[in-house]
């Protein structure tokens, strides 16, 4: 049963297995260095569509599609988000599937927020089977929170590209493996950061928090885990996560990595610091991440999905940038805590 | 922590905008399209415009231009490569009127089109006039 | 020669603009504003007519331009119809501008869709 443990964790001694994953992204991702990796590369980032809105549900409803074929199940539930006003990319994707669905947001860690609520259910036995997932599209963000996509202004070297792309997992009761043992929900942070251009500056003391609070409350060390993967941190982010984790006494700058960094070719694709978006962490997570698990590479994962969360509102009327993050421990053996 | 030393974390942290190569582009382009403009202007007078009506062709031609490139999706190219080089001339504020009536139209003519297209340039007009009604009552009153 | 005025000039203001946009991060809307307001300031001093004097295009087709095209038809009315001029002279002498570039780009949006950068 789910036990909440320390200050903001949960671990689970029962199994709360991933059982399969999906990812789709759209062409510049598929043209990166994880290109090959990925379930579904759309030929045309409108996907067929009229609308770049519209082509983001394309893509919800699709790779929704892809994860109930590889899993063989139809789930209970979904628990998905996505970037745009009133998580509209999910609602349309998902109107087809007559699958309840829980819309969540958080942000570019909405997947984190997603993957914890569905292993709360699926261990509780409130169903037997919950897929999360999350979407983000360039188009469909770039309009929602900056500029028209054909203004010729320069992004500067801090800023983050967003990925078009879907990811989504499976969880269940049943199944071999990986498994999530436990989870860290973060606090919300507020470190003043007001640059809307320097995503990966406001989010990194989130991460780090986040990254302490889970080692403190389960008694682990940061080397425990093979690999301790950030959502989309990118450059900036990830330099500022290991100086935060370093004053704090915990050097991870072996087993880090950055889904955002990962995804694309900096210098090739001219992505600046990196990627971000919901679609970040999970379409990694989905094509890289889970079948190194699946293949023995990794053994323990702390993935760590990260948020900015803002509005044009709020970035107009003069507020800050927030941060958030979610550890969500993915192992090949079931934990039986006893702390 | 504080925000400030967090800050100061974040400032050495961020690489800087490559500020001479950026110039020097900016430089480039907006020293070209000024010249351009000095073409179109000579072209007129050759013509017979006076000097007021060439400086009005030149600008209109400009301007349409640059709509031109803007919906044909070459103008963001240039503005990456250019930034305040394609943005200061007068082609950049025809790009920022026509670059969201191309991506707001979806929404419809009058309060996605029609609304959207003065999103940047209306503040321009807004500021433009403003001052310029400053500038007349000064005038009015006290420079004649 | 006018041709090398033209483009040093209206090259050193394009950099003028680049520096704020690196050292501020004022957005391209915000530097918008700013140049066509100073460039009305200066027209209105009467500075900035010299400056097209000397660069010709160089001066005028940047938005400080713009901006002293509005200065200048705000005083040109004034002196011809008075008090109502200070009203009337700015979008007057702005307004070819204006009306190309909403009615251009109420054509490309009919004829174009957004692309990806």
């Amino acid at each position: 049963m789910a036990r909440h443990t320390g200050a903001e964790t949960v671990v689970f001694s029962s199994p709360v297995c991933i059982t399969a994953t999906a990812s789709t992204v759209g062409t510049k991702e598929g043209e990166g260095p994880l290109g090959k990796l990925f379930d579904r590369v759309l030929k045309d980032n409108m996907a067929g569509e009229q609308t770049w809105e519209a082509a983001e549900s394309v893509m919800v409803k699709d790779n929704f599609g892809i994860l109930f074929e590889k899993s063989g199940v139809h789930p209970d539930f979904l628990i998905a988000g996505d970037l745009q006003n009133q998580c509209c990319g999910t609602n349309y994707g998902v109107r087809d599937l007559n699958i309840p669905t829980f819309g969540v947001f958080d942000a570019c860690a909405t997947f984190g927020e997603a993957l914890a609520l569905a292993a709360v259910m699926t261990d509780s036995g409130a169903a037997e089977n919950v897929a999360a997932g999350v979407s983000s599209h360039f188009c469909s963000a770039e309009r929602q929170f900056r500029f028209p996509l054909e203004l010729g202004n320069q992004r500067p070297p801090t800023s983050t590209y967003t990925v078009t792309g879907a990811g989504a997992a499976m969880l269940s009761k049943n199944g071999t493996g990986p498994y999530i043992t436990a989870f860290t929900a973060g606090k919300i942070t507020d470190y003043g950061v007001n640059d809307a251009n320097n995503m990966g500056a406001a989010m990194a003391p989130a991460a780090a928090e986040c990254i302490s609070m889970h080692l403190r409350d389960t008694g682990r060390n940061a080397d425990y885990y093979d690999l301790i993967a950030t959502g989309d941190l990118g450059c900036v982010g990830r330099e500022l996560l290991l100086q935060l984790l370093k004053k704090d006494g915990t050097d991870i700058a072996d087993n880090h990595m950055d889904c955002g960094i990962e995804i694309f070719d900096k210098a090739a694709q001219d992505t600046h610091a990196g990627g971000s978006g919901c679609a970040c962490s999970a379409a990694v997570f989905a094509a890289l991440l889970y079948k190194r698990l699946k293949r023995g590479e990794l053994n323990r994962l702390l993935l760590v999905p990260t948020g900015a969360l803002m509005s044009p509102t709020s970035i107009q009327e003069g507020e800050s940038i927030l941060g958030t993050a979610y550890a969500v421990a993915i192992e090949n053996e079931v934990i039986k805590w006893n702390i | 922590m504080n925000s400030e030393s967090y800050d100061e974390m974040v400032k050495k942290a961020s690489p800087d905008s490559p500020l001479l190569k950026d110039c020097i582009r900016a430089f480039a382009v907006g020293g070209l399209i000024c010249a351009i403009g000095q073409m179109l202007t000579n072209f007129a007078l050759n013509y017979g415009f006076d000097e007021r009506s060439a400086a009005t062709f030149t600008s209109v031609t400009l301007i349409v231009v640059a709509s031109l490139l803007t919906g044909m999706g070459i103008y963001s190219k240039i503005g990456k490569f250019a930034g305040a080089g394609s943005i200061v001339p007068i082609t950049g504020f025809s790009n920022s009127v026509t670059s969201p009536a191309v991506e707001f139209k979806k929404e419809g003519y009058v309060l996605g089109l029609g609304a959207k297209i003065f999103v940047i340039a209306g503040p321009v007009i807004l500021y433009g006039v403003l001052t310029s009604i400053v500038v007349g009552m000064v005038y009015y009153f006290a420079g004649r | 020669m006018e041709y090398i005025r033209a483009f040093a000039v209206g090259g050193l203001i394009c950099v003028l603009g680049q520096i704020l946009l690196d050292k501020t991060k004022l957005t391209s809307a915000r530097i918008l504003v700013l140049f066509v307001v100073i460039g009305c300031i200066l027209g209105g001093l009467g500075w900035y007519d010299r400056l097209i004097d000397f660069a010709g295009a160089g001066a005028a087709v940047p938005l400080p331009g713009f901006g002293n095209l509005l200065a200048r038809g705000v005083k040109e009315d004034i002196d011809t119809m008075g008090a109502m001029g200070i009203l009337t002279g700015g979008l007057k002498a702005g307004a070819a501008g204006i009306a190309a570039a909403i009615v251009s780009a109420f054509f490309m949006a009919m004829v174009f869709r957004p692309k990806e950068k």
